[in-house]
């Protein structure tokens, strides 16, 4: 069982459109979205919920208002200034401390220093995760609660959820929808993969943002290749991108042209594929051939 | 030439010395927060205000592109990592025991650390009985501070294979309190930790979005986002003519002001493929933002 992972490093390059028309050229595969922040693929496969779990990233403090001595001591060892001296008062104190839950990075340092046991430290729920069904095959994905932390340890559940649903079902491949940037949850997508593809456009910021997260991959060690979305947009920058990306020993293993059609069968809920079937379609058929070659 | 919604009229404008802090974020990645937050710090300088950019999309920063400034001073960050004396560890295990991140663990009396997942909480060295665990810098990442054309500028660049992003975020946004005149903060996409680390504090935050159902859905999650925090928000559209008016109905129901919609225009992204700015590539682009910084202001006196 393999896993291919699409990411861009700058978003809105197209992964999602990219990674729903994959979804209907691709048989026996699991796909899991694994940009938890912003999952989108769910608009264009409208899955059907067969397994619903909350998931939790972690503690977070907060203060027992009615234990509180206000001796301060919790705002001295915390490092993330979450903690202020403006809490209601109780019977023992006229004012108490009060945590942020914002700026509460959950490390529990307060709580374990509080010398009147007045700091809870309680698992959070922090969002949830399903199993689905899809037109195009079964699904893991999930949503972050709004403001929540620790999309990274979300992303490594999709990603070993989707797996066992693999395993399980006996089928060859996990399609791994992945999210914008280079930090914690494109790391967590990314890391022991087998393959990752890389979607960027034809402007200096796709350029720039693709050879960051290129130098992100070539660091843990992934094999990868890139795809060129919208090429014909700056065909300068294009063959820029294609040349430095083939210096770098990487490859190009297609370019997609720009097509409006592309947002029209996002509107349709459609994939691009089985939206139209122009040159923006053929376009994506061959990369998909070449994305499962270089896969091996 | 797309017609312009609104009118720009030459009237001195009241926040000359504003002290607004307008943070930029979007949910949706790509959907244009670099070209609305550079091109509305060039207006906002054309206009004759002071303002500083800070640019905290860390992990993929852009805004150098557009904005070309000459860099004056490069500052490397860290966070304060464990550092353990073997000869003073007893392996009591303590500090295993309140690490929250896995970062510092003990087994059979030895210990390890893993500071890529460490979040520089001090517990470990608080908590050591025998003072074994000293903290030493590692860096994540650097701050670069410079000049533009009439804008001054900021920069965290997050080294390439750091896991975490906002405590750069936090030291690119360390210089906004000494910064003179309107802030523009680009924030990174999605909804969770770095984008919340850079919009908190903000006075204002622009959502830029586009019209379309990948567009609304993370718009309803940034808007979410913003509300959670208490920050009075407004909504750009992009690309407006692209899609559905799906954008546009949610923010009616919602009580969400529209302050502007820049419309599908292949010279505005050809401009940007070319990092160029679309208020210096097309002129006429200028009143647009003029406006968007009138229609600020204007929703901020409210």
């Amino acid at each position: 069982m393999k896993e291919l992972v699409v990411i861009s490093g700058k978003g809105g390059t197209g992964k999602t459109s990219i990674v729903a028309s994959f979804s209907t050229l691709s048989q026996r595969k699991v796909l899991a979205d694994c940009d938890v922040d912003a999952a989108d693929l769910w608009l264009i496969l409208e899955p059907r919920i067969l397994r619903r779990e909350s998931f939790s990233g972690g503690r977070r403090a907060q203060i027992i208002e009615k234990k509180c001595t206000a001796c301060g001591k919790c705002q001295e060892v915390c490092r993330f200034d979450a903690i202020s001296f403006d809490g209601s008062a109780n019977s023992l104190v006229k004012r108490t401390y009060r945590i942020d839950p914002i700026d509460c990075e959950g490390c529990g340092v307060c709580a374990y220093f509080c010398p009147d046991g007045a700091i809870d430290f309680q698992e959070q729920i922090n969002g949830e995760w399903f199993i689905s069904e899809t037109r195009n095959g079964p699904m893991v994905h999930a949503k972050l609660g709004i403001a929540e932390e620790n999309s990274g340890k979300l992303v490594s559940l999709v990603r070993k959820e989707a797996k066992h649903l693999a395993e399980e079902k006996g089928l060859d491949l996990v399609i791994i929808d992945g999210s914008p940037g280079i930090g914690c949850p494109v790391i967590a997508s990314v890391t022991g993969a087998d393959l990752v593809l890389v979607v960027t456009e034809p402007t200096l910021s796709g350029q720039h943002d693709l050879e960051r997260v290129a130098k992100l991959t070539a660091h843990f060690g992934i094999p990868t290749v890139v795809c060129i979305n919208k090429y014909d947009l700056n065909p300068e920058v294009s063959a820029t991108i294609e040349a430095r990306t083939e210096e770098a020993g990487l490859k190009v293993v297609g370019k997609v042209i720009y097509d409006p059609a592309v947002t029209k069968a996002q509107i349709m809920r459609a994939s691009v594929v089985e939206y139209t079937g122009g040159k923006v379609a053929e376009d994506i058929k061959s990369l998909w051939r070449h994305t499962v070659y270089a896969l091996g | 030439m797309p017609c312009l919604r609104g009118s720009y009229d030459q009237g001195q404008v009241d926040w000359l010395n504003s002290q607004m802090k307008i943070a930029i974020a979007s949910g949706k990645g790509g959907t244009g927060k670099t070209t609305v937050a550079t091109n509305l710090a060039q207006t906002l300088a054309e206009e004759g205000r002071k303002v500083t950019y800070f640019d905290c999309d860390v992990e993929e920063p852009n805004g150098h592109i557009f904005l070309q400034p000459k860099i004056e001073r490069k500052d490397s960050v860290g966070i304060p990592v464990p550092q353990v004396d073997m000869e003073k560890c007893t392996g009591c295990g303590l500090c295993g025991q309140i690490c929250q991140y896995s970062a510092i663990v003990v087994i059979n009396k030895k210990v390890l650390t893993f500071p890529e997942l460490c979040n520089g909480c001090g517990g470990c060295s608080l908590v050591c009985p025998v003072e074994a665990i000293s903290e030493v810098p590692r860096q994540i990442g650097v701050v670069e501070e410079g000049r533009a054309d009439g804008i001054r500028f900021f920069q965290g660049i997050l080294r390439v294979g750091e896991v975490r992003s906002t405590p750069l975020i936090r030291q690119v946004k360390r210089s906004l309190s000494s910064c003179d005149g309107i802030k523009i903060v680009d924030a990174p996409p999605g909804t969770s930790c770095p984008v919340i680390e850079a919009v908190k504090g903000a006075d204002f935050v622009l959502l830029v979005t586009e019209p379309t159902p990948f567009g609304l859905n993370d718009l309803k999650l940034a808007v979410g986002m913003v509300r959670e925090l208490k920050i009075p928000l407004g909504v750009v559209i992009n690309r407006a003519d692209v899609g559905d008016d799906e954008v546009k109905v949610y923010c009616q129901a919602e009580g969400i002001e529209l302050l502007l919609e820049i419309p599908d225009d292949r010279r505005v992204a050809e401009a940007y493929s070319r990092g160029e700015l679309a208020v210096n590539a097309l002129p006429e682009y200028l009143p647009w933002f003029h406006r968007l910084s009138r229609s600020i202001e204007k929703s901020l006196s409210q």
